[in-house]
């Protein structure tokens, strides 16, 4: 193994490459700051850009472009609230309030160390577990996938609620029916479209996290404009520059950051379930293990509801290599263009790859580290400048806000179908956070409606229909027996305030 | 009696899960999948009865917390103007064209939220928005259709 690493450092560090992951790096980052425009998309451009080059080259340009993506993702998600991406939405719940209290610059900094730490713990996890892991990934079946969406929609409604379990539940169930618009995924029999062509492919996710996220946060500015609780205080430029992170703070991030790497690299490794769970799982156990007083800044900016996505998001994107590289399963959007990339450069992804091709498994192991250490180095310094974007007045940046939100779904489709029905779910939104309905359980229970309709067919025509499959196998009892736990708290507390 | 929002909120989420469950139990399936364990129905046949008992359960349980508002800080007027700028902009994207609807519409925001500073309004309205398509179209190569560029030769 330290042969394999050792090879890959010295094709990572040659100087072409890491010219590659400074550009990589900071195309991401434009990219992913863009609406619209993820990962995903960002890797999808260097394509054409990386067949030119030596396979291992054009790898290293696109881990450096992936990383960049999710930090500009996040740094949209922490400014305006517009997550671009599922997997930056929960950096959002307390990134955004802190942006809010003028400490913007702060944000992106924790945010930043704290990718950097999950993605520097779960690259070591890569190179000491990657193959013995992928068993772990096999071992999970539909039942068990299924088990661990309905954990995570729990959890997110009773961790992000702030006490309103059943109005997180009603969002969640809201979420699903949104995800069911359009052709049924097997037998694609259009359903809730009424007829109407442009939702027959059914509602896109960018779509529904502007409206709720961006759309719906500067239409709520301009509504409670007049209330004095919300009057927008005066920002000093330094601080809401300031990316200094007291020792208070370093010791909070040093809790959070192990347990969430652990766990998101964890949740990454199965294919499929990817950064946007880990994220929102993170986020929610985060809550359950700090103290009452901390408790309560969850959702109005505190630094452990910020550290614990940012992590895990970040060892997610790791884990889901080790489906990729050593099974040649895609687990995400991401590693699936990836997958093609590599297909591109004739190397096939799989249990041989690593012996076959063992610089081509070390070095993209090794770029995706030093990826991460280029954008941290190049992206600390660039921090006060992006975080005055709050800086500008609000006359100018709510119609920007809407203007960012607008272009992400033109971008997608060309129909102005889709900036009817997005101002629409927005106006409706606005009016459902006034009376603290939350809006995170909806996007999870959206992202997760489709995969969710296919792990329970699978389950149910396995099992013949009968609903034995949720306690047939241990993993899924015991996913199970942990949601019921938190249903079960959440009325237990109810009645124990009650009485 | 006075309804409290937030419970008018659950009425109307239970009227909406009423009309999904029905429309759910309407959706066609092939005639061999009408009897199968699991088809295009089943699924949104249980998110309707589990809406129809998450809003039953909030209207019928006493509110634990309340959500007060103050209806004398809300700013309805602003807000239809946005909303209103917005539906007009959708409106006519298509027709216009990007570029143009997208500075008009940022122009006529600025100004509806009181900003009159015109030469500012232009810059971040017409040439940001400009510079904004060269970055998409012009750099990274993304497609950005406006027929009305296209038309008079800027736009490949």
């Amino acid at each position: 193994m330290i042969e394999g690493i050792l090879i890959g450092l010295s094709t990572a560090l040659s100087l072409t490459n890491i010219l590659m992951v400074m550009v990589g790096c900071f195309a991401g980052t434009i990219i992913g700051m863009l609406p619209g425009l993820g990962p995903m998309t960002a890797i999808a451009l260097m394509i054409p850009i990386t067949y030119g080059f030596d396979p291992s080259t054009g790898l290293i340009l696109m881990a450096g472009v992936y990383y960049g993506a999710v930090f500009g993702g996040s740094t949209s998600s922490i400014l305006l609230n517009a997550p671009g991406i599922p997997g930056t939405v929960a950096t959002a719940f307390d990134g955004y309030p802190m942006a809010q209290q003028g400490k913007a610059g702060k944000a992106l900094a924790i945010a930043a160390y704290s990718s950097f730490a999950g993605g520097t713990i779960s690259a070591i996890f890569l190179l000491v577990a990657a193959p013995s892991l992928s068993k772990v990934s096999l071992a999970f079946r539909s039942p068990d996938y299924f088990a661990l969406m309905i954990l995570g929609l729990t959890a997110i409604s009773a961790f992000s609620s702030k006490g309103q379990f059943l109005k997180a539940m009603m969002m969640v169930v809201l979420g699903l029916m949104l995800a069911t618009v359009g052709q049924d995924s097997l037998s694609d029999i259009t359903r809730f479209t009424f007829n109407n062509m442009n939702l027959t492919d059914g509602i896109s996710f960018v779509l529904i996290v502007m409206a709720t996220f961006a759309m719906s946060e500067a239409l709520t500015i301009i509504f409670r404009g007049k209330d004095p609780n919300r009057a927008a205080k005066q920002i000093s430029l330094t601080e809401l520059g300031s990316i200094k992170v007291n020792k208070e703070e370093t010791i909070k991030m040093a809790k959070t950051i192990p347990r969430s790497s652990i766990l998101g690299f964890l949740i990454g490794v199965l294919p499929g379930a990817g950064a946007t769970i880990a994220s929102f799982l993170a986020y929610g156990m985060e809550r359950n293990y700090v103290n009452e007083e901390e408790k309560q800044k969850f959702g109005k900016g505190s630094v452990h509801g910020l550290s614990a996505p940012e992590t895990a998001n970040n060892a997610a994107c790791s884990g889901s290599f080790v489906p990729l590289l050593t099974l040649g399963i895609p687990g995400s959007g991401t590693t699936a263009v990836m997958l093609g990339a590599l297909l591109g450069f004739g190397i096939q992804p799989g249990p041989r790859l690593y012996q076959t091709n063992p610089e081509i498994f070390w070095s993209v192991i090794m770029s995706m580290y030093i990826g991460m250490v280029v954008l941290l180095i190049l992206n600390l310094p660039l921090i006060p400048y992006i975080a005055r974007i709050l800086a500008v007045p609000r006359n100018y940046l709510i119609p920007l806000i809407l203007f960012f939100s607008v272009t992400g779904i033109y971008l997608m489709s060309f129909n102005n179908f889709d900036i009817f029905l997005m101002i629409g779910i927005a106006v409706i939104a606005t009016f459902l956070r006034l009376y603290d309905f939350p809006m995170p359980p909806l996007i999870l229970a959206f992202v997760l409606g489709g995969l969710m309709e296919e792990t329970l067919r699978r389950s149910l025509l396995i099992s013949d229909g009968s609903p034995n499959f949720l306690w047939d196998r241990p993993i899924t009892l015991i996913i199970l027996l942990i949601t019921i736990t938190i249903v079960g708290w959440q009325i237990f507390s109810t009645f124990r305030k009650k009485s | 009696m006075r309804i409290s929002p937030t419970k008018f909120i659950s009425l109307l989420f239970l009227v909406l899960s009423v009309f999904y469950l029905y429309t759910a139990y309407n959706i066609q399936v092939f005639a061999f999948d009408e009897n199968a364990p699991f088809n295009a129905r089943t699924f949104p046949i249980y998110l309707g009865w589990a809406g129809i008992i998450l809003s039953s359960l909030k209207i019928i349980l006493p509110e634990k917390v309340t959500t007060e508002v103050n209806h004398k800080y809300l700013d309805y007027k602003s807000l239809i103007y946005l909303i209103i700028i917005s539906l007009i902009y959708a409106a006519v994207i298509l027709k216009i064209g990007y570029f143009i609807s997208t500075s008009l519409f940022l122009f006529a925001s600025y100004y509806f939220l009181g900003e009159r500073r015109w030469g500012l309004m232009f810059i971040l309205s017409f040439p940001f928005v400009a510079a904004f398509m060269y970055l998409l179209h012009g750099l990274l190569n993304i497609y950005l259709r406006d027929p009305f560029l296209k038309y008079i030769g800027v736009m490949g």
